[in-house]
Protein backbone atom coordinates (compact mmCIF):
# COMPACT_ATOMS: atom_id res chain seq x y z
CA UNK A 1 0.00 0.00 0.00
CA UNK A 2 1.42 3.34 -0.92
CA UNK A 3 1.14 5.91 1.48
CA UNK A 4 2.49 9.21 -0.58
CA UNK A 5 3.64 12.45 1.74
CA UNK A 6 3.82 15.76 -0.32
CA UNK A 7 5.33 18.18 1.79
CA UNK A 8 3.70 21.58 1.25
CA UNK A 9 6.30 24.28 0.85
CA UNK A 10 4.25 28.07 2.23
CA UNK A 11 5.63 31.08 1.76
CA UNK A 12 3.97 34.58 3.02
CA UNK A 13 1.57 32.08 4.54
CA UNK A 14 0.70 30.89 1.07
CA UNK A 15 1.03 27.45 -0.31
CA UNK A 16 3.36 27.86 -3.50
CA UNK A 17 1.01 26.19 -6.61
CA UNK A 18 3.76 23.69 -7.34
CA UNK A 19 2.61 21.62 -4.06
CA UNK A 20 -0.86 21.34 -5.51
CA UNK A 21 1.20 19.42 -8.69
CA UNK A 22 2.95 17.23 -6.88
CA UNK A 23 -0.41 16.25 -5.17
CA UNK A 24 -2.08 15.81 -8.21
CA UNK A 25 1.68 13.40 -9.09
CA UNK A 26 1.01 11.78 -5.76
CA UNK A 27 -2.52 11.16 -6.28
CA UNK A 28 -1.47 9.58 -9.91
CA UNK A 29 0.91 7.45 -8.14
CA UNK A 30 -1.14 6.09 -4.75
CA UNK A 31 -4.89 5.47 -7.51
CA UNK A 32 -2.25 2.68 -9.72
CA UNK A 33 -0.33 1.72 -6.66
CA UNK A 34 -3.48 1.54 -4.21
CA UNK A 35 -2.88 3.78 -1.02
CA UNK A 36 -3.26 7.22 0.39
CA UNK A 37 -2.19 10.93 -0.17
CA UNK A 38 -1.16 12.77 2.77
CA UNK A 39 0.03 16.52 2.82
CA UNK A 40 2.97 17.75 5.12
CA UNK A 41 2.56 21.33 6.19
CA UNK A 42 5.51 22.58 8.71
CA UNK A 43 6.10 26.19 10.10
CA UNK A 44 4.38 28.29 12.56
CA UNK A 45 0.88 29.45 12.19
CA UNK A 46 0.57 27.19 9.37
CA UNK A 47 -2.39 24.82 10.31
CA UNK A 48 -5.13 27.30 9.45
CA UNK A 49 -3.87 26.06 5.82
CA UNK A 50 -3.99 22.27 6.29
CA UNK A 51 -7.63 21.89 4.89
CA UNK A 52 -6.87 23.36 1.45
CA UNK A 53 -4.53 20.03 0.94
CA UNK A 54 -8.18 18.74 0.58
CA UNK A 55 -9.06 20.28 -2.69
CA UNK A 56 -6.11 18.26 -4.71
CA UNK A 57 -6.73 14.70 -3.23
CA UNK A 58 -5.15 14.35 -0.03
CA UNK A 59 -6.91 12.65 2.11
CA UNK A 60 -4.96 13.32 5.83
CA UNK A 61 -2.85 16.83 6.30
CA UNK A 62 -0.21 16.51 9.10
CA UNK A 63 0.69 19.53 10.76
CA UNK A 64 4.00 20.60 12.49
CA UNK A 65 3.43 23.77 14.32
CA UNK A 66 5.56 25.81 16.91
CA UNK A 67 6.45 29.26 16.98
CA UNK A 68 10.40 27.83 16.97
CA UNK A 69 9.91 27.29 13.72
CA UNK A 70 9.31 31.30 12.60
CA UNK A 71 12.57 31.36 11.61
CA UNK A 72 13.49 29.16 8.48
CA UNK A 73 16.13 26.72 9.05
CA UNK A 74 16.53 23.90 5.85
CA UNK A 75 18.52 21.67 8.49
CA UNK A 76 15.66 22.06 10.53
CA UNK A 77 12.97 21.80 8.39
CA UNK A 78 14.92 18.76 6.68
CA UNK A 79 14.69 16.83 10.02
CA UNK A 80 11.48 17.53 10.89
CA UNK A 81 10.24 16.11 7.36
CA UNK A 82 11.93 13.27 7.97
CA UNK A 83 10.64 12.49 11.56
CA UNK A 84 7.01 13.22 10.33
CA UNK A 85 7.42 10.36 7.60
CA UNK A 86 8.76 8.06 9.65
CA UNK A 87 5.48 8.59 12.13
CA UNK A 88 2.88 8.62 9.26
CA UNK A 89 4.97 5.73 7.72
CA UNK A 90 5.18 7.44 4.17
CA UNK A 91 6.38 5.28 1.25
CA UNK A 92 7.03 8.55 -1.38
CA UNK A 93 7.47 11.82 -0.54
CA UNK A 94 7.27 14.29 -3.17
CA UNK A 95 7.98 18.21 -2.65
CA UNK A 96 8.23 20.74 -5.60
CA UNK A 97 11.64 21.37 -7.57
CA UNK A 98 12.16 25.20 -5.98
CA UNK A 99 15.09 26.29 -4.38
CA UNK A 100 14.09 25.14 -1.27
CA UNK A 101 12.80 21.58 -2.30
CA UNK A 102 15.97 21.12 -4.52
CA UNK A 103 17.90 21.98 -1.01
CA UNK A 104 15.95 20.26 1.49
CA UNK A 105 14.98 17.12 0.01
CA UNK A 106 18.57 15.79 -0.48
CA UNK A 107 18.71 15.92 3.35
CA UNK A 108 16.26 14.05 3.88
CA UNK A 109 16.83 11.62 1.68
CA UNK A 110 20.16 11.23 3.83
CA UNK A 111 18.18 10.86 6.87
CA UNK A 112 15.89 8.34 5.99
CA UNK A 113 18.69 6.78 3.92
CA UNK A 114 16.56 6.76 0.51
CA UNK A 115 17.28 7.69 -2.79
CA UNK A 116 15.75 10.66 -4.52
CA UNK A 117 15.09 11.72 -7.79
CA UNK A 118 15.45 15.73 -8.23
CA UNK A 119 13.65 17.51 -10.54
CA UNK A 120 11.07 15.03 -12.07
CA UNK A 121 9.57 15.57 -14.98
CA UNK A 122 6.75 12.66 -15.17
CA UNK A 123 6.56 9.62 -13.46
CA UNK A 124 4.91 6.26 -14.79
CA UNK A 125 3.62 3.44 -12.45
CA UNK A 126 5.04 -0.03 -14.16
CA UNK A 127 4.50 -3.59 -12.71
CA UNK A 128 4.26 -1.86 -9.36
CA UNK A 129 7.24 0.27 -9.63
CA UNK A 130 7.17 3.98 -10.24
CA UNK A 131 9.38 5.05 -13.06
CA UNK A 132 10.96 8.35 -12.08
CA UNK A 133 11.54 10.56 -15.54
CA UNK A 134 14.42 13.20 -15.26
CA UNK A 135 16.11 16.15 -17.30
CA UNK A 136 19.56 15.57 -17.53
CA UNK A 137 22.68 17.29 -19.31
CA UNK A 138 20.65 20.36 -18.79
CA UNK A 139 17.54 18.43 -20.71
CA UNK A 140 19.73 16.87 -23.77
CA UNK A 141 18.68 13.51 -22.75
CA UNK A 142 16.00 12.15 -20.32
CA UNK A 143 16.62 9.84 -18.03
CA UNK A 144 14.04 6.75 -16.70
CA UNK A 145 15.38 5.92 -12.97
CA UNK A 146 13.91 3.72 -10.34
CA UNK A 147 14.65 4.14 -6.97
CA UNK A 148 15.46 0.69 -5.32
CA UNK A 149 15.19 1.97 -1.52
CA UNK A 150 12.67 1.78 1.53
CA UNK A 151 11.44 5.08 0.82
CA UNK A 152 11.03 6.82 -2.91
CA UNK A 153 11.61 10.61 -2.67
CA UNK A 154 11.57 13.22 -5.72
CA UNK A 155 11.27 16.69 -6.36
CA UNK A 156 9.23 17.72 -9.58
CA UNK A 157 9.80 20.46 -11.52
CA UNK A 158 7.40 23.26 -11.36
CA UNK A 159 4.71 23.82 -14.07
CA UNK A 160 5.27 20.48 -15.52
CA UNK A 161 2.38 18.40 -13.69
CA UNK A 162 -1.02 19.71 -13.82
CA UNK A 163 -2.78 20.55 -10.44
CA UNK A 164 -6.31 18.73 -10.87
CA UNK A 165 -8.97 19.55 -8.52
CA UNK A 166 -10.03 16.09 -6.19
CA UNK A 167 -12.40 17.77 -3.57
CA UNK A 168 -11.68 15.22 -0.77
CA UNK A 169 -12.29 15.40 3.04
CA UNK A 170 -9.45 15.87 4.74
CA UNK A 171 -8.30 14.25 8.26
CA UNK A 172 -5.84 16.89 9.81
CA UNK A 173 -3.34 15.28 12.11
CA UNK A 174 -1.32 17.59 14.53
CA UNK A 175 2.24 16.07 15.04
CA UNK A 176 4.30 17.53 18.04
CA UNK A 177 7.55 16.82 17.55
CA UNK A 178 10.60 17.87 18.89
CA UNK A 179 12.27 21.27 16.72
CA UNK A 180 15.84 20.72 17.01
CA UNK A 181 18.60 23.54 17.43
CA UNK A 182 18.89 24.96 13.61
CA UNK A 183 23.00 24.60 12.22
CA UNK A 184 22.24 27.81 9.64
CA UNK A 185 19.09 30.08 9.97
CA UNK A 186 17.29 32.30 7.52
CA UNK A 187 17.49 35.73 8.55
CA UNK A 188 16.05 37.77 5.88
CA UNK A 189 14.85 37.02 2.59
CA UNK A 190 15.07 39.94 0.27
CA UNK A 191 12.96 40.00 -2.86
CA UNK A 192 13.93 41.46 -6.01
CA UNK A 193 12.89 44.90 -7.11
CA UNK A 194 8.83 45.11 -7.61
CA UNK A 195 8.74 40.81 -6.04
CA UNK A 196 9.61 40.54 -10.08
CA UNK A 197 8.13 36.80 -11.16
CA UNK A 198 10.88 33.68 -11.61
CA UNK A 199 11.36 32.49 -14.94
CA UNK A 200 10.95 29.26 -13.14
CA UNK A 201 7.51 29.73 -12.05
CA UNK A 202 6.29 31.68 -15.12
CA UNK A 203 3.63 30.50 -17.67
CA UNK A 204 5.01 33.51 -20.21
CA UNK A 205 8.54 34.45 -21.04
CA UNK A 206 10.19 37.17 -22.67
CA UNK A 207 13.56 36.78 -23.19
CA UNK A 208 16.57 38.67 -24.42
CA UNK A 209 19.99 37.90 -26.06
CA UNK A 210 22.97 39.63 -27.49
CA UNK A 211 20.80 40.99 -30.12
CA UNK A 212 19.04 43.39 -28.06
CA UNK A 213 22.26 45.62 -28.23
CA UNK A 214 22.47 46.45 -25.29
CA UNK A 215 20.54 47.03 -21.35
CA UNK A 216 19.14 50.52 -22.44
CA UNK A 217 16.92 48.47 -25.03
CA UNK A 218 15.40 46.20 -22.43
CA UNK A 219 12.28 48.28 -22.06
CA UNK A 220 10.94 46.96 -25.28
CA UNK A 221 11.07 42.69 -23.49
CA UNK A 222 10.00 44.64 -19.88
CA UNK A 223 6.84 46.44 -22.02
CA UNK A 224 5.79 43.23 -24.16
CA UNK A 225 6.05 41.38 -20.73
CA UNK A 226 4.01 44.11 -19.02
CA UNK A 227 1.36 43.41 -20.81
CA UNK A 228 1.84 39.56 -20.98
CA UNK A 229 2.05 38.86 -17.49
CA UNK A 230 5.20 37.33 -18.04
CA UNK A 231 8.55 36.94 -16.46
CA UNK A 232 11.74 38.37 -17.91
CA UNK A 233 14.73 36.44 -18.97
CA UNK A 234 18.01 36.49 -20.73
CA UNK A 235 20.62 34.79 -22.62
CA UNK A 236 24.54 34.08 -21.07
CA UNK A 237 25.59 36.68 -24.04
CA UNK A 238 23.33 39.49 -22.08
CA UNK A 239 24.36 38.44 -18.46
CA UNK A 240 28.00 37.84 -18.94
CA UNK A 241 27.64 41.16 -20.81
CA UNK A 242 26.32 42.59 -17.32
CA UNK A 243 23.08 43.77 -19.16
CA UNK A 244 20.79 41.49 -16.85
CA UNK A 245 21.07 39.66 -13.54
CA UNK A 246 22.03 36.07 -13.41
CA UNK A 247 18.94 35.34 -11.91
CA UNK A 248 17.38 35.39 -15.42
CA UNK A 249 19.48 33.80 -17.45
CA UNK A 250 18.21 30.61 -19.25
CA UNK A 251 20.00 28.30 -20.51
CA UNK A 252 22.61 25.09 -19.18
CA UNK A 253 24.81 27.10 -16.84
CA UNK A 254 21.45 29.36 -16.29
CA UNK A 255 17.85 28.32 -15.73
CA UNK A 256 15.83 25.48 -17.32
CA UNK A 257 11.86 26.75 -17.66
CA UNK A 258 9.24 25.05 -19.51
CA UNK A 259 6.48 27.98 -20.01
CA UNK A 260 3.68 27.78 -22.32
CA UNK A 261 5.45 30.04 -24.34
CA UNK A 262 8.87 31.82 -24.63
CA UNK A 263 9.48 34.28 -26.83
CA UNK A 264 13.32 34.79 -28.02
CA UNK A 265 14.12 38.47 -28.72
CA UNK A 266 17.57 38.65 -30.19
CA UNK A 267 18.65 34.86 -29.29
CA UNK A 268 20.75 33.13 -31.57
CA UNK A 269 19.73 30.08 -30.67
CA UNK A 270 23.37 28.58 -29.33
CA UNK A 271 22.90 24.67 -27.95
CA UNK A 272 23.56 25.88 -24.28
CA UNK A 273 20.48 28.38 -24.49
CA UNK A 274 18.33 25.89 -26.19
CA UNK A 275 18.91 23.15 -23.03
CA UNK A 276 17.40 25.91 -21.14
CA UNK A 277 14.65 25.90 -22.61
CA UNK A 278 13.61 23.85 -25.82
CA UNK A 279 10.34 21.95 -23.42
CA UNK A 280 8.50 25.30 -23.57
CA UNK A 281 5.03 24.24 -25.06
CA UNK A 282 5.27 26.71 -27.62
CA UNK A 283 8.52 29.40 -28.97
CA UNK A 284 8.55 32.73 -30.66
CA UNK A 285 11.83 33.45 -32.11
CA UNK A 286 12.83 36.98 -33.15
CA UNK A 287 15.89 37.85 -35.16
CA UNK A 288 17.31 39.26 -37.82
CA UNK A 289 19.51 36.44 -39.07
CA UNK A 290 16.93 33.89 -41.07
CA UNK A 291 19.86 31.44 -40.27
CA UNK A 292 20.05 31.90 -36.57
CA UNK A 293 19.60 28.16 -34.94
CA UNK A 294 16.96 29.14 -33.18
CA UNK A 295 14.55 29.12 -36.01
CA UNK A 296 14.96 25.27 -36.07
CA UNK A 297 12.88 25.54 -33.20
CA UNK A 298 10.64 27.90 -32.68
CA UNK A 299 6.69 27.19 -33.56
CA UNK A 300 6.79 30.87 -34.78
CA UNK A 301 9.25 33.32 -36.73
CA UNK A 302 9.76 36.59 -37.30
CA UNK A 303 13.13 37.61 -39.23
CA UNK A 304 13.20 41.53 -38.16
CA UNK A 305 15.23 43.76 -36.20
CA UNK A 306 13.99 43.27 -32.51
CA UNK A 307 13.71 47.42 -32.02
CA UNK A 308 10.84 47.75 -34.51
CA UNK A 309 9.15 43.98 -33.87
CA UNK A 310 9.06 44.03 -30.31
CA UNK A 311 6.80 47.59 -29.60
CA UNK A 312 4.35 46.74 -32.85
CA UNK A 313 3.88 43.33 -30.70
CA UNK A 314 3.42 45.38 -27.57
CA UNK A 315 0.75 47.06 -29.16
CA UNK A 316 -0.42 44.45 -31.00
CA UNK A 317 -1.33 42.26 -27.67
CA UNK A 318 -2.57 45.31 -26.00
CA UNK A 319 -5.27 45.80 -28.64
CA UNK A 320 -5.66 41.91 -28.47
CA UNK A 321 -6.28 42.40 -24.41
CA UNK A 322 -8.52 45.19 -24.69
CA UNK A 323 -11.35 43.15 -27.26
CA UNK B 1 41.98 28.31 6.39
CA UNK B 2 41.81 25.05 5.57
CA UNK B 3 39.65 24.87 2.66
CA UNK B 4 38.13 21.43 0.56
CA UNK B 5 36.59 22.01 -2.88
CA UNK B 6 35.02 19.01 -4.31
CA UNK B 7 35.48 18.55 -7.78
CA UNK B 8 34.02 16.51 -10.59
CA UNK B 9 34.72 15.90 -14.39
CA UNK B 10 31.56 16.52 -16.54
CA UNK B 11 31.19 16.74 -20.76
CA UNK B 12 31.94 19.98 -21.98
CA UNK B 13 28.69 22.28 -22.43
CA UNK B 14 29.11 21.92 -26.46
CA UNK B 15 28.80 18.14 -25.98
CA UNK B 16 25.43 16.97 -28.34
CA UNK B 17 25.01 14.06 -26.31
CA UNK B 18 24.42 10.32 -27.83
CA UNK B 19 22.83 7.09 -25.94
CA UNK B 20 25.70 4.48 -25.58
CA UNK B 21 24.52 0.74 -27.50
CA UNK B 22 23.23 -0.49 -23.54
CA UNK B 23 20.65 2.17 -23.50
CA UNK B 24 21.71 3.43 -19.75
CA UNK B 25 24.92 5.43 -20.39
CA UNK B 26 25.92 8.80 -22.40
CA UNK B 27 28.46 7.55 -25.47
CA UNK B 28 31.82 8.50 -24.67
CA UNK B 29 33.76 8.61 -27.58
CA UNK B 30 34.50 11.97 -28.46
CA UNK B 31 33.08 13.70 -25.47
CA UNK B 32 35.54 16.32 -23.93
CA UNK B 33 35.90 16.71 -19.88
CA UNK B 34 36.06 19.46 -18.12
CA UNK B 35 36.10 20.61 -14.44
CA UNK B 36 32.11 21.24 -13.81
CA UNK B 37 31.78 24.63 -14.43
CA UNK B 38 29.79 25.21 -10.98
CA UNK B 39 32.65 24.24 -9.57
CA UNK B 40 34.94 26.91 -10.61
CA UNK B 41 33.12 29.24 -8.77
CA UNK B 42 33.94 26.93 -5.52
CA UNK B 43 37.53 26.93 -6.60
CA UNK B 44 37.80 30.46 -7.01
CA UNK B 45 35.89 31.12 -3.68
CA UNK B 46 38.58 28.87 -1.97
CA UNK B 47 41.40 30.43 -3.38
CA UNK B 48 40.09 34.02 -2.67
CA UNK B 49 39.59 33.05 0.87
CA UNK B 50 42.97 31.38 1.48
CA UNK B 51 44.69 34.51 -0.11
CA UNK B 52 42.79 36.83 2.21
CA UNK B 53 43.13 34.52 5.35
CA UNK B 54 45.82 31.93 5.24
CA UNK B 55 45.88 28.59 4.69
CA UNK B 56 45.20 26.36 1.72
CA UNK B 57 42.85 24.68 -0.83
CA UNK B 58 42.60 20.51 -1.25
CA UNK B 59 40.79 19.46 -4.38
CA UNK B 60 38.83 16.55 -3.84
CA UNK B 61 37.05 14.19 -6.83
CA UNK B 62 35.48 10.36 -6.78
CA UNK B 63 36.71 8.78 -9.54
CA UNK B 64 39.35 6.39 -11.72
CA UNK B 65 42.81 7.50 -12.96
CA UNK B 66 41.15 8.90 -16.07
CA UNK B 67 39.60 12.17 -13.97
CA UNK B 68 43.32 13.07 -13.05
CA UNK B 69 43.46 15.54 -16.06
CA UNK B 70 40.68 16.77 -14.59
CA UNK B 71 42.13 17.50 -11.63
CA UNK B 72 45.32 19.01 -12.75
CA UNK B 73 43.06 21.50 -14.65
CA UNK B 74 41.34 22.52 -10.94
CA UNK B 75 45.01 22.60 -9.07
CA UNK B 76 45.71 24.72 -12.19
CA UNK B 77 43.90 27.89 -11.37
CA UNK B 78 46.27 27.74 -7.66
CA UNK B 79 44.94 25.18 -5.44
CA UNK B 80 48.01 23.71 -3.60
CA UNK B 81 46.43 19.76 -2.67
CA UNK B 82 44.69 17.28 -4.46
CA UNK B 83 43.27 13.61 -3.44
CA UNK B 84 41.59 11.26 -5.89
CA UNK B 85 39.17 9.16 -4.28
CA UNK B 86 39.73 5.82 -6.12
CA UNK B 87 35.94 4.65 -7.36
CA UNK B 88 34.01 4.21 -10.81
CA UNK B 89 33.28 7.08 -13.29
CA UNK B 90 29.74 6.34 -13.61
CA UNK B 91 28.17 6.47 -10.30
CA UNK B 92 23.90 7.34 -10.77
CA UNK B 93 23.40 7.35 -6.80
CA UNK B 94 24.44 10.65 -5.50
CA UNK B 95 24.23 9.18 -1.71
CA UNK B 96 26.93 6.40 -3.05
CA UNK B 97 29.38 9.54 -3.56
CA UNK B 98 28.28 11.75 -0.41
CA UNK B 99 29.27 8.79 1.96
CA UNK B 100 32.57 8.21 0.53
CA UNK B 101 33.61 12.40 0.23
CA UNK B 102 32.35 12.69 3.92
CA UNK B 103 34.34 9.55 5.05
CA UNK B 104 37.67 11.40 3.44
CA UNK B 105 36.66 14.76 4.33
CA UNK B 106 35.95 14.32 7.97
CA UNK B 107 40.05 13.26 8.39
CA UNK B 108 41.12 16.46 6.74
CA UNK B 109 39.60 19.02 9.40
CA UNK B 110 38.46 21.61 6.96
CA UNK B 111 37.00 24.79 7.91
CA UNK B 112 34.75 25.24 4.64
CA UNK B 113 33.75 22.80 2.53
CA UNK B 114 33.04 24.11 -0.98
CA UNK B 115 31.04 22.26 -4.06
CA UNK B 116 29.39 23.63 -7.17
CA UNK B 117 25.52 23.26 -6.70
CA UNK B 118 25.25 20.81 -9.50
CA UNK B 119 26.97 18.50 -11.85
CA UNK B 120 25.83 19.27 -15.36
CA UNK B 121 25.96 16.20 -16.25
CA UNK B 122 23.46 14.41 -13.85
CA UNK B 123 21.86 17.71 -12.36
CA UNK B 124 21.33 15.97 -8.82
CA UNK B 125 22.32 18.95 -6.64
CA UNK B 126 22.58 16.05 -3.97
CA UNK B 127 25.72 15.32 -2.45
CA UNK B 128 26.90 19.03 -1.19
CA UNK B 129 23.40 18.54 1.51
CA UNK B 130 23.89 15.51 2.17
CA UNK B 131 27.88 15.54 3.09
CA UNK B 132 26.71 18.20 5.41
CA UNK B 133 24.02 15.86 6.55
CA UNK B 134 26.26 13.43 7.15
CA UNK B 135 29.03 15.72 9.00
CA UNK B 136 26.35 17.28 10.95
CA UNK B 137 27.55 20.61 9.53
CA UNK B 138 25.67 23.86 8.69
CA UNK B 139 25.18 24.19 4.60
CA UNK B 140 24.02 26.80 2.41
CA UNK B 141 23.06 25.57 -1.16
CA UNK B 142 22.91 28.02 -4.62
CA UNK B 143 25.18 30.50 -2.91
CA UNK B 144 25.74 34.13 -5.12
CA UNK B 145 27.41 35.69 -1.93
CA UNK B 146 29.57 34.51 1.10
CA UNK B 147 30.82 36.31 3.90
CA UNK B 148 33.03 35.09 6.73
CA UNK B 149 34.69 36.46 9.63
CA UNK B 150 36.09 34.85 12.82
CA UNK B 151 34.29 31.91 12.07
CA UNK B 152 31.09 33.24 11.22
CA UNK B 153 29.30 33.26 8.23
CA UNK B 154 26.78 34.86 5.97
CA UNK B 155 25.14 33.67 2.78
CA UNK B 156 23.11 35.07 0.16
CA UNK B 157 21.32 32.02 -2.29
CA UNK B 158 18.96 32.72 -5.00
CA UNK B 159 15.45 31.91 -4.35
CA UNK B 160 12.09 32.30 -7.05
CA UNK B 161 12.08 36.13 -6.90
CA UNK B 162 14.79 36.77 -4.35
CA UNK B 163 17.32 35.82 -2.11
CA UNK B 164 17.76 34.36 1.26
CA UNK B 165 20.22 35.40 3.87
CA UNK B 166 21.44 32.81 6.30
CA UNK B 167 23.89 33.01 8.99
CA UNK B 168 25.53 29.86 10.42
CA UNK B 169 29.17 28.97 12.27
CA UNK B 170 31.72 27.44 10.62
CA UNK B 171 32.69 24.51 9.64
CA UNK B 172 30.67 24.56 6.86
CA UNK B 173 29.23 22.95 3.30
CA UNK B 174 28.55 25.22 0.93
CA UNK B 175 27.43 25.11 -2.69
CA UNK B 176 27.93 27.43 -5.43
CA UNK B 177 25.80 29.52 -7.92
CA UNK B 178 27.07 31.54 -10.84
CA UNK B 179 27.89 35.27 -9.94
CA UNK B 180 29.23 33.82 -6.50
CA UNK B 181 32.94 35.82 -8.39
CA UNK B 182 34.55 35.62 -11.08
CA UNK B 183 36.98 32.52 -11.80
CA UNK B 184 40.26 33.21 -12.81
CA UNK B 185 42.24 31.99 -15.92
CA UNK B 186 44.77 29.40 -15.35
CA UNK B 187 48.16 31.32 -15.91
CA UNK B 188 50.90 29.05 -18.00
CA UNK B 189 52.63 29.07 -14.51
CA UNK B 190 49.94 27.47 -12.93
CA UNK B 191 49.52 24.32 -15.38
CA UNK B 192 53.38 24.07 -15.27
CA UNK B 193 52.98 24.18 -11.16
CA UNK B 194 49.91 22.08 -11.77
CA UNK B 195 51.69 18.99 -13.58
CA UNK B 196 54.25 18.87 -10.09
CA UNK B 197 51.62 18.51 -7.37
CA UNK B 198 51.07 14.77 -6.36
CA UNK B 199 47.70 13.56 -6.22
CA UNK B 200 47.33 11.34 -3.59
CA UNK B 201 45.11 8.58 -4.07
CA UNK B 202 43.23 7.17 -1.00
CA UNK B 203 40.01 4.35 -1.00
CA UNK B 204 36.78 4.98 0.76
CA UNK B 205 34.00 2.68 1.08
CA UNK B 206 31.33 2.46 -1.83
CA UNK B 207 27.81 1.52 -1.57
CA UNK B 208 25.65 -0.21 -3.42
CA UNK B 209 23.72 2.31 -5.95
CA UNK B 210 19.77 2.23 -5.14
CA UNK B 211 19.41 4.66 -8.62
CA UNK B 212 18.84 2.48 -11.24
CA UNK B 213 18.57 4.14 -14.74
CA UNK B 214 16.57 1.70 -16.91
CA UNK B 215 17.00 3.96 -19.99
CA UNK B 216 18.06 7.01 -21.32
CA UNK B 217 16.00 8.60 -23.96
CA UNK B 218 16.05 11.88 -26.77
CA UNK B 219 13.99 14.33 -25.28
CA UNK B 220 11.01 14.78 -27.97
CA UNK B 221 12.39 16.73 -30.98
CA UNK B 222 10.96 20.48 -31.32
CA UNK B 223 9.85 20.45 -35.10
CA UNK B 224 10.60 23.91 -36.75
CA UNK B 225 7.49 26.06 -36.76
CA UNK B 226 7.02 28.37 -39.44
CA UNK B 227 8.40 32.04 -40.06
CA UNK B 228 5.50 34.50 -39.95
CA UNK B 229 7.24 36.81 -41.97
CA UNK B 230 9.48 39.77 -41.95
CA UNK B 231 9.54 42.75 -39.55
CA UNK B 232 6.90 44.70 -37.74
CA UNK B 233 4.37 43.59 -40.42
CA UNK B 234 4.35 39.74 -39.55
CA UNK B 235 3.51 41.09 -35.69
CA UNK B 236 -0.45 40.83 -36.74
CA UNK B 237 -0.40 37.54 -37.99
CA UNK B 238 1.59 36.56 -35.51
CA UNK B 239 -0.32 37.45 -32.85
CA UNK B 240 -3.35 35.78 -34.49
CA UNK B 241 -1.53 32.56 -34.94
CA UNK B 242 -0.65 32.58 -30.81
CA UNK B 243 -4.06 33.39 -29.96
CA UNK B 244 -6.05 31.30 -32.59
CA UNK B 245 -4.09 28.60 -33.29
CA UNK B 246 -1.44 28.30 -29.81
CA UNK B 247 -4.16 29.99 -27.69
CA UNK B 248 -1.29 30.80 -25.41
CA UNK B 249 -2.39 34.71 -25.27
Amino acid sequence: MANVCVVYEIRDHQIKKVSYEATSAAVNVADQLGGTVSALLIGSGVSDLASEAGKYGASKAYVVDSPDLATYSPDVFARLIASAAREMGATHIFMGATATGKDVMPRVALHLNSALAQDIIALNVQDGNVVYTRPIIAGKLHSDIQLNSEVQLATVRPNVFTATEKPTETEVVTLSLDVPSPRAVVEEVVTEAGGKLDVTEADIIVSGGRGMKGPENWHLIESLAEVLGAATGASRAAVDAGWRPHAEQVGQTGKTVSPSLYIACGISGAIQHLAGMSSSKYIVAINKDPEAPIFKVADYGIVGDVMEVLPRLTEEIKKLKAE
Amino acid sequence: MNIAVCIKQVPDTETRPKIAENGKEMDKTGVKWIVNPYDEFAIEEGLQLTEKNGGEVTIISLGSKEIEPTIRAALAMGAKKAIRIEGPDNITDPMVTARALAEVLKQGNYDLILFGKQAIDDDMAQVPQMVAELLELPCATVVVKLEITDGKATAEREVEGGKERLSFSLPAVISAQKGLNEPRYRSLKGIMQAKKIPIQVVEANLDQSRIEVLQLKYPPQKQPGKIVGEGADAVPELVRLLHEEAKVI
